[in-house]
């Protein structure tokens, strides 16, 4: 189960809104070994499409090595699909390689409802998870 | 002194743990097979069947993507440190 607080969870629908018909994409770090994501980081993507992202290399390095030197870990990682449902592509369970991470993913489909779902995916296998958002 | 590799949390299964690692080589590719030998598999995930650098993952010598330098021919030395970090991507197919 993904538990996320409202706050950090309305950042992540309006990142996703602000890009719509682009792919918004984005991290959200927390200490690491807690499973609790804390510090909201959206990301550039650097393939600006409406059907596929990449974290820009340079931005994600330096984001990484902040993430190492204050002990955190990726907790979150999220992207938005501007035209699908919010379930994972084989492109994003091949790219897939944060096994302690979940994967968050929302669409930006429908204009007044935003789908905000959460997996895990490890060595390809996708397991849906609840998502528990407190205020 | 040697070259100092960080390893991502996916990878460390290949290095019984380790964050960090040490090799030796001139240019990259001599050092992923210089690491092969002490963490036999490592490789073949950074390096595809063509020779070239794996899509899936980002290599940095120092602070610098090696895709803009010169990829695997990337010269490297003593002192230098590599950070291999996965790619984070995907799209909608």
């Amino acid at each position: 189960m993904l538990t996320i607080s409202r706050s950090l969870y309305d950042k992540i629908v309006a990142h996703a809104r602000a890009d719509h018909p682009d792919e918004a994409c984005g991290v959200i770090a927390g200490p690491a070994g807690s499973d609790r994501p804390e510090r909201f980081i959206a990301m550039m993507n650097a393939e600006r499409s409406p059907t596929f992202y990449r974290f820009d290399s340079a931005e994600q390095f330096r984001v990484w090595r902040e993430m190492d030197d204050n002990d955190e870990e990726p907790v979150v990682i999220y992207h938005s699909h501007t035209a699908t449902e919010a379930y994972p592509s084989r492109t994003d369970i091949s790219y897939a390689s944060e096994p302690q991470a979940h994967y968050v993913l929302v669409s930006t489909r429908e204009e007044d409802t935003t789908e905000f779902r959460s997996y895990r995916i490890t060595d390809g296998v996708v397991t849906e998870e609840p998502v528990s958002v407190v205020e | 002194m040697a070259i100092e590799v960080r390893i991502p949390t996916i990878l460390r299964t290949y290095t019984d743990g380790a964050k960090q690692v040490e090799g030796s080589g001139s240019t990259l590719a001599e050092l992923f097979t210089d690491l092969e030998q002490r963490h036999g598999g490592l490789r073949e995930r950074l390096v595809d069947n063509g020779g070239g650098l794996r899509r899936f993952v980002n290599v940095y010598l120092n602070d610098e993507d090696v895709r803009f330098l010169s990829g695997l021919d990337t010269p490297v030395k003593d002192g230098d440190t590599v950070t291999v970090l996965p790619a984070v991507a995907g799209g909608a197919f």
